[in-house]
């Protein structure tokens, strides 16, 4: 029945291989846009044919063995698929996305130098992702967790010939390479320990089913899971591995859009949700991933407060955001968690894309009045919402559901973690404290943004203003659709108090996820619990929450624009810290990278320099030296030949004779 | 009664008069004719040999030997008169191109 | 009777070492030549002794004939004379000592040593009554048949060879 589940793989790296290998010839845009979204386009109506069929089937767990792969002592590995309630909310998102910001990409990169190779990038990310998402073992995952990193690199190193957007890849690269360790040192881990029991396995179906041979929150299983939350952190941006998120940036928006928000980032919460067996034995562990969860949250927020550059802004929220989702994980509320990761991947994505269309405005008329001012500087925006409507609704629509107002999508999985971080057999009040103020934070640096960028006087140089248009359809298109999706979406995962209160509307998302998380929860017993009234106030404190953080956004950007600069005046520190990003990649560089570096310099000039091509050259000097005390005796004369001839005879029959 | 070991001796002795010859003298010609008086020591063991085994196989072998004997003087002999032409000389001394 | 067999043997033998010694101390490459026929001659008559006719009569044929004609032809033509400077000292007393050294190392061999062999079913009483020539002629034309051919074209070769090295102009 669901055999041909590879083909939904399969055509986005079709794509990826006509565009990668014929593109440069093809030359033409609408050409290769079309091949790449409708490679995409036709791997999301697999998709949606398989998740419909999913949904209708009784048995909600099916793996299909596509051929084998490894075969080496007790490991089998197959190239298999696992199509289950968790890998078919992903891959729907995954593909469907994709295929919305592929199209988008159609207008927004018109005219870039390497057409073809963006779009073949993109397409060879979506087959990585989907290979990840639907892997049906870890090391298929593990295929596709560094195709997504390296789709991820390319793509932010897009304008290579940029020194900063080059040095972003490689910083991506680099970081995620920490991380990815950690993946694997897990892995490792995981198939050795559960080995010692006797299953010698990486499937995942198969370590759900052993995990139970591991000692309950025993010191290998806390391992195991840091490891792997190890990995998480690298690809999901959170602390300390974070800072590579911000500077991928420099990517072309809808990379930061699709990657960087949407899909990849997501790659940890999702091992974690597939693991959640795993995850669940080890409490120390789940504690650690809630606090660095809340913490990033929190720490990515402030930063988020300061800053000017439009796409900046968004990257520190999807950080602070993926930290909500990754708090989610460790208080065990793993259906909030993907809730929450496919209402941000609407939102975000919509954000990203926005951003994008201002982005693109803002370039246009710089381009036509032949300014060199920075078009992603909000400083440079401001009173777009005539000149852009569409993008304008959209995108307000987005930061409704991002800041929390009741009924956008983002208040019902945001709300949900809060609850849960809070009433869990897990939680913890300071984790909700963490994560209010982060909403709080997160509500005021969203309107901070749109005010900015939308509200308020134009403050684009006069040669440009009258130039900044409004988009076309292909980037409104998408916009449109994710923006509609950010409003709607929550009602997949309206919270029982409240489905109660308006007759018995189910939590959908959370029903149908109940396959894959109800085992674990049940056997670790994790559950929220408190009084419909608790839940209540919970909720209404939230809302509260993102009210204020909008009206004090309103009176600083809106009502009263001199009072940011007054505050600044009065915390000339504070804001420097928040504005350099609490001068953490300083920190890094201080700590890891210039030490790297200089053992780096030392190892080369010493170890290097000295010892590796001392061995080579002394090789080469003992060689030569020898060689010249030899050549004396190749002197031509053909009687020392013989003589040598005559003492080899000797020696020849010495042997003989002493034997 | 004379006994196998009495011929391979005077092959032994015939043999290192024939080394000294070619490690001493200089004349390429001579040191050809040394080189023949070695053969023909070897030759002189497998006659040897052959008789005192009584199996023919050491006989045919010496047959071979003064074959490859004489396709070498052809050819020898016409590389020194190759040499003398070119360097009006056939002493080895006088040749020692093969060296660096 | 044995007597004199051995004492005809060491007087040949003698006659052998002594020419094999003319051969490499003679100046005049005449004389060597002339003393390499000498030896081969005396290694004919061990041949004879041998029970290995036939051996003799080719080693005086194509030896002492064909090759050593050959060589003095060849000194003919070049006209050499003798060799008038020696080789250094040393080298002449390395050359000696190793090969004396060759030659006591063998004799001791020989001493201690036993000969083996594959045994054949050939002795006098069957070389007189089928004949040397015969019994060779069977060997090389049944199971030497291959390296009998072969020789036969290392000889065309080196005729070949022979004429190309030699000629004026190539």
């Amino acid at each position: 029945m669901y055999d041909k589940l590879w083909l939904i793989p399969l055509f986005p790296f079709i794509g990826f291989l006509i565009n990668g290998l014929l593109g440069k010839r093809i030359k033409n845009e609408k050409v290769i846009g079309s091949i790449a979204t409708l490679s995409i386009f036709c791997s999301f109506l697999v998709s949606c044919h398989y998740f419909l069929q999913l949904l209708g089937d009784d048995q909600k767990v099916h793996e299909v063995i596509i051929t084998s792969w490894i075969t080496a002592g007790p490991l089998h590995v197959n190239w298999g698929f696992l199509l289950d309630p968790l890998s078919g909310l992903m891959m729907m998102n995954v593909s469907g996305l994709a295929t919305l910001i592929t199209l988008y990409s159609i207008g927004y990169m018109h005219g870039e130098e390497g057409y073809f190779r963006f779009f073949s990038y993109m397409n060879l990310f979506a087959f990585a992702m989907l290979m990840l998402v639907l892997g049906n073992n870890a090391l298929v995952m593990f295929v596709g967790w560094e195709g997504v990193g390296l789709c991820s690199y390319l793509l932010i190193g897009y304008y290579y010939e940029k020194q900063s957007a080059s040095d972003a890849g490689k910083k991506a690269f680099v970081v995620n390479r920490v991380g990815d360790f950690g993946f694997l040192l897990g892995l490792f881990t995981l198939f050795w320990s559960l080995g010692q029991k006797g299953v010698w396995t990486i499937n995942f179906t198969e370590i759900a089913a052993s995990t139970q041979l591991l000692e309950n929150g025993g010191l290998i299983v806390t391992i195991i899971t840091l490891c792997f939350f190890l990995g998480a952190t690298g690809k999901s941006a959170q602390i300390p591995l974070y800072t590579w998120l911000p500077d991928a940036m420099e990517g072309p928006t809808p990379v930061s859009a699709l990657i960087h928000a949407a899909t990849m980032v997501t790659a940890g919460v999702y091992m974690i949700a597939r693991m959640n067996g795993l995850f669940a034995m080890a409490p120390d562990t789940m504690m650690v991933v809630a606090i660095v969860g809340a913490s990033t949250a929190l720490f990515a927020a402030t930063i988020g407060l300061a800053q000017n550059d439009i796409k900046r802004v968004l990257a520190y929220s999807t950080v602070s955001q993926l930290g909500y989702m990754f708090l989610a994980m460790g208080v065990g509320a793993f259906s909030a968690g993907i809730f929450h990761l496919l209402t941000h991947a609407f939102f975000k994505a919509c954000l990203f894309l926005g951003s994008g269309s201002v982005i693109h405005g803002m370039h246009h008329a710089f381009h036509h009045a032949h300014i060199h001012d920075d078009p992603q500087d909000m400083r440079n925006m401001g009173g777009l919402r005539k000149k852009m409507p569409i993008t304008f609704i959209t995108f307000l629509l987005s930061t409704l559901a991002i800041s929390g107002i009741p009924f956008f999508s983002g208040f019902f999985s945001k709300d949900e973690i809060l609850w849960w971080s809070f009433a869990s057999t897990r939680g913890h009040w300071v984790l909700w404290l963490m994560g209010a103020v982060a909403a709080l934070m997160t509500a005021f640096y969203m309107f901070r943004l749109v005010f900015m960028t939308f509200f308020g006087e134009q403050k684009t140089d006069a040669r440009a203003k009258d130039h900044i248009p409004e988009s076309p359809l292909v980037i409104t298109f998408p916009l449109m659709v994710l923006a509609a999706l950010a409003t709607i979406g929550g009602f997949l995962g309206v919270p029982h108090v409240l489905g109660k209160l308006f007759g018995h509307v189910p939590n959908l998302i959370e029903h149908f996820l109940d396959p894959v998380f109800e085992h674990t929860q049940h056997l670790h017993q994790l559950h929220a619990h408190g009084t419909a009234a608790t839940e209540f106030s919970f909720m209404g404190v939230s809302v509260g929450i993102a009210v204020v953080g909008i009206g004090v956004a309103w009176i600083m950007y809106c009502k009263n624009p001199q009072l940011p600069g007054k505050l600044v005046a009065v915390f000339p520190k504070l804001h420097r810290a928040v504005f350099n990003k609490w001068y953490i990649d300083e920190f890094y560089d201080a700590l890891i990278v210039n030490p790297t570096k200089r053992a780096g310099t030392v190892l080369w000039q010493i170890f290097d320099a000295r010892f590796v091509d001392g061995i080579v050259n002394g090789v080469a000097w003992t060689v030569k030296g020898v060689g010249k005390t030899l050549r004396y005796t190749q002197s031509g004369y053909t009687h020392n030949y013989a003589m040598s001839m005559v003492i080899g005879v000797v020696a020849i029959i010495a042997v003989y004779v002493f034997n | 009664m004379i006994t196998i070991t009495h011929y391979m001796a005077v092959s032994a002795i015939l043999f290192s008069i024939g080394t000294i010859g070619v490690l001493t003298r200089r004349n390429a010609i001579v040191i050809f004719m040394c080189v023949e008086l070695m053969l023909n020591a070897v030759n002189l063991t497998f006659i040897a040999l052959s008789s005192h085994l009584g199996n023919m196989d050491g006989q045919v072998f010496v047959f071979f030997i003064m074959t490859v004997a004489a396709a070498e003087a052809a050819v020898g002999l016409a590389l020194m008169i190759a040499f003398f032409r070119n360097g009006d000389s056939v002493d080895v001394e006088d040749f020692s191109l093969l060296k660096w | 009777m044995e007597i004199l067999q051995l004492l005809f043997f060491y007087l040949v033998a003698f006659v052998t070492i002594v020419s094999g010694l003319c051969v490499v101390l003679c100046k005049n490459p005449i004389n060597s030549a002339i003393s390499l026929v000498m030896t081969f001659f005396c290694l004919a008559i061990f041949y004879v002794t041998l029970h290995a006719p036939f051996m003799a009569a080719i080693q005086i044929m194509v030896y002492a004939g064909a090759i050593m004609v050959l060589i003095i032809f060849v000194m003919m033509l070049l006209n050499q004379g003798a060799e008038v400077v020696a080789r250094c000292r040393h080298a002449v007393v390395g050359a000696v000592v190793a090969a004396g050294i060759m030659m006591l190392q063998v004799l001791v061999t020989l001493k201690h040593g036993d000969v083996s062999g594959v045994v054949g079913p050939v002795n006098s009483a069957m070389i007189e009554e089928v004949g040397h020539t015969e019994l060779i002629g069977q060997a090389l034309f049944t199971d030497f048949l291959f390296p009998f051919e072969i020789a036969s074209i290392l000889l065309l070769v080196a005729i070949v060879g022979a004429v190309v090295l030699a000629k004026r102009e190539v």
